[in-house]
């Protein structure tokens, strides 16, 4: 996985070195998280990139798009030195960054100090980013983490009729979104959440944080991803554990359901929200699924795209389709792409997808359930769509700013 | 050999050969009597936070207690994760303060060891399916890569210290990134075997039914096996090093190596041979922390890391002194990442910057 990756970087640093332009390009930083926690969603959001520029190509309007791909750790300053990196050394026009949330509120805000340049956020997904101080250049074609777990809570309170549960979650803005946007939802349907325990991203050592895992609970909720996730779950089994569990966006995901070992086992049955299903059977999914299936060879990707792959895939889209309508034309501050990025609107393969005027975008959510496909491979299989997300997640503008923004404690378990 | 009693035993620099006049049997317990005379009112806090840390794991809390400071499950649960995840950093910091305790050798590589050790593991258990194979091959194959640094780096920059940690860092870099082509950026575990998944009940009550009856802790079998190995090895070790001509030579050589040279030693024999021993030890923490963690890339310098603070904290070149280290670090990091999950990263770096203020030679430095 990782000789692509830096197949791909080498490959651009090539170009980006050769010295004879024989025609105009247009120069595109991209920034994932190849390193660390992360490493593994980063490189599924790369497969999803190059998906996308295997099916909508690298050309527009005579001019050619040149990729320099820079990796981060999911930490804000890494990212903030992979982009800098990437206008300063690199000289490019476009962004296509970051992967995770604390990334993206850094790189919203070091958007506002290149106001000429233009920024497509790649995956990340804290509601701070586009709901806070927005910067005008910086557009957002996935949906937050609040909005990718609508419905998941009325689904557990009603269908699986959990009535208490508690939270796990990695202590950072991606996962404060998420666990917002649960207790929004299981809160209002009557559910109640005892705990909320929070622990650093790139925690290695579960046990103590297991063996404090309430008893008395319907539903424990994971807000982990990437290793932690395998960690959690690893030791989660060691332990004996076998509470029902609720998943975050990417917990129930390729990168966790088709890790190694038999601790994922543990997810049969999880029921989780996200941006995307793997089974689901619109033929727009249906064919993205098969386009990334044979963009790689079996071993070198995940038997079904990521939400990461998918958020790269649409991010790319979005990029080449905007470029599309100004024929490739950036003069002007780029201000003809800016306003065509705007009015974009994508029909992404997790669903139609337009921006709001925070330039955030409202989507479809769907909520899912793991299944074993019998062949002890595991997929999120659909129970529900929900199209029409938006930011506030259907709340009044004036309603919603009063619950406060996610953060260890917001927001309270009540109605609103 | 004389064994200076269990106490001292244990702390087997504090009598090395031919360094100072043999005690007496018993002389520690002379110590203890010693310290309480003069220090009263530190011997009678010991003894309280002693009797305190026994009553909070053998008694039934009082529901004011629980109230007051969470479930005792969870207490029990963070003291054993701790004396456990000691025995991890136990195993990987006592090869690097054996190396320095003989050769004086910062050896910075000794967390790509580490993960070396990991990976070898890892392939071994899903080659052949056996989780104790993959300890024995990896402690022999990454005990090789310790013969060759030691044969090909070491041996050649004798005594420059300096040169030995820059060196040292350049392969530690050098090796990540190799490994990093090698296996990728991915996320391994080693299989733990069936026979260690689930729990077990150990015999220590941690609340009581209303009916009268109680409820005793559930801990992972596949800790508690690795916390024993870890033991068994410190004291494999420690008879190693006090009952065996080779051990003698050893702590002689730690002592004075010039004489030891002198009096017919092969004193490069004995260096390559602990080395390998050091190395080998990493390598087997290697596939400890691949079984009830995790390995990947960035591993190496997490543990050099945690390797470097054990043995600050415990005393360079001392294998009790890493012992304590690894305990103090494991429980810190354990009980902190409970009790006060958000500063818990900064309190084994306080212990740290504490010990090198109060005692910068380390707790059990000689």
């Amino acid at each position: 996985m990782w000789k692509g990756s830096l197949g791909l970087i080498a490959l651009s640093s090539l170009l980006a070195s050769g010295a004879a332009v024989a025609q105009e390009k247009i120069k595109v930083g991209v920034t994932a998280t190849l390193e660390g926690t992360y490493t593994v969603l980063g490189e599924d959001g790369i497969r999803g990139f190059q998906t996308a520029l295997n099916t909508y190509g690298k050309k527009v309007g005579g001019k050619e798009l040149e990729f320099v791909i820079a990796s981060t750790d999911a930490t804000p300053d890494s990212a903030v030195r992979a982009v800098r990196k990437l206008i300063e050394q690199d000289k490019v026009q476009i962004l296509l960054s970051p992967l995770s949330g604390d990334e993206g509120i850094a790189v919203k805000n070091f958007a506002k100090t290149h106001p000429e340049l233009t920024f497509i956020n790649a995956a990340s997904g804290a509601q701070e980013t586009t709901y806070v101080d927005p910067a005008p250049n910086f557009f957002r074609y996935n949906m937050d983490g609040a909005q990718w777990q609508v419905g998941l809570g009325k689904y557990a309170y009603e269908t699986k009729g959990y009535k208490k549960i508690a939270t796990i979650g990695e202590d950072y803005s991606f996962v404060y979104t998420q666990v917002f946007g649960l207790v929004l939802d299981f809160c209002a349907a009557g559910g109640q959440v005892t705990t909320r325990q929070w622990v650093p991203l790139g925690t290695k050592d579960f046990a103590s944080v297991i063996a404090a895992l309430p008893d008395d609970v319907d539903a424990i909720y994971l807000g982990l991803g990437g290793a932690d996730a395998v960690n959690f779950l690893n030791q989660y089994q060691q332990a004996g554990g076998k509470a029902h569990l609720m998943g975050g966006s990417i917990l129930v995901d390729q990168t966790i359901l088709s890790a190694k070992g038999s601790a994922k086992n543990a997810l049969i049955g999880t029921i989780a929200a996200s941006g995307q299903a793997d089974t689901w059977e619109d033929p727009g999914w249906q064919k993205f699924v098969k386009a990334y299936q044979d963009s790689f060879p079996p071993e070198k990707r995940f038997p079904s795209p990521s939400l990461l792959a998918t958020n790269y895939y649409g991010s790319t889209m979005a990029l080449i389709l905007g470029l599309r309508q100004v024929n490739g034309d950036l003069s002007n501050n780029q201000a003809q792409f800016k306003e065509a990025l705007a009015k974009l609107e994508l029909d992404a393969p997790n669903g139609k997808i337009k921006l709001d005027s925070n330039r955030q975008a409202i989507g479809t959510n769907f909520v899912t359930e793991v299944v074993d496909d019998g062949k002890g491979a595991l997929f999120s299989k659909v129970v529900k769509v929900i199209p029409n997300v938006n930011q506030t997640l259907g709340y009044d503008q004036a309603v919603f700013a009063k619950i406060g923004l996610p953060s260890r404690t917001v927001p309270e378990c009540k109605k609103y | 050999m004389h064994v200076d009693g269990v106490a001292c035993a244990l702390f087997w620099v504090c009598a090395p050969v031919g360094a100072s006049p043999r005690r007496p049997r018993g002389s520690e317990v002379a110590d203890v009597t010693r310290f309480i005379e003069r220090h009263p009112a530190w011997a009678l806090l010991a003894i309280l936070a002693i009797a305190s840390l026994l009553w909070l794991i053998f008694a039934i809390w009082p529901p004011g207690l629980e109230e007051a400071f969470g479930r005792k499950k969870v207490f029990l649960n963070a003291v054993f994760n701790g004396i456990t995840l000691g025995g991890l950093y136990f195993l990987v910091a006592s090869g690097f303060t054996l190396i320095f305790g003989l050769m004086r050798n910062v050896n910075l590589a000794h967390g790509s060891l580490y993960l070396f050790g990991g990976y070898v593991g890892y392939a071994i258990s899903t080659w052949t399916g056996s989780w104790i194979l993959s300890f024995i091959v990896a402690f022999i194959a990454v005990a090789l890569v310790g013969v060759v640094l030691q044969i090909a780096v070491f041996r050649r920059m004798e005594g420059q210290e300096l040169r030995q940690t820059m060196v040292t860092i350049g392969l530690s870099i050098v090796f990540a990134d190799l490994m990093l082509s090698a296996f990728g950026g991915d996320f391994y575990q080693i299989q733990t075997p069936r026979w260690l998944i689930g729990p077990l009940e150990l015999p220590l009550a941690t609340a009581v039914k209303s009916s009268g009856e109680p409820v005793y802790l559930q801990y992972p079998i596949v800790r508690l096996v690795i916390f024993a190995a870890s033991v068994v090895i410190g004291v494999a070790m420690w008879l190693g090093l006090n009952r065996t001509r080779i051990g003698m030579i050893i702590r002689a050589g730690v002592d004075d190596r010039d004489i030891l040279a002198a009096t017919g030693v092969r004193v490069q024999l004995v260096f390559v041979l602990v080395f390998a021993l050091g190395a080998g030890l990493a390598g087997f923490a290697g596939v400890v922390g691949g079984t009830f963690q995790s390995i990947s890339y960035g591993e190496d310098t997490r543990f050099l890391l945690a390797s470097l603070v054990v043995v600050i904290v415990g005393g360079m070149g001392s294998i009790p002194g890493a012992a304590l280290g690894a305990l103090i670090i494991g429980l810190a990091e354990q009980l902190g990442s409970v009790y006060i999950p958000t500063y818990a990263i900064a309190v084994t770096f306080l212990i740290m910057v504490l010990v090198l203020a109060l005692r910068p030679q380390g707790l059990l430095a000689r």
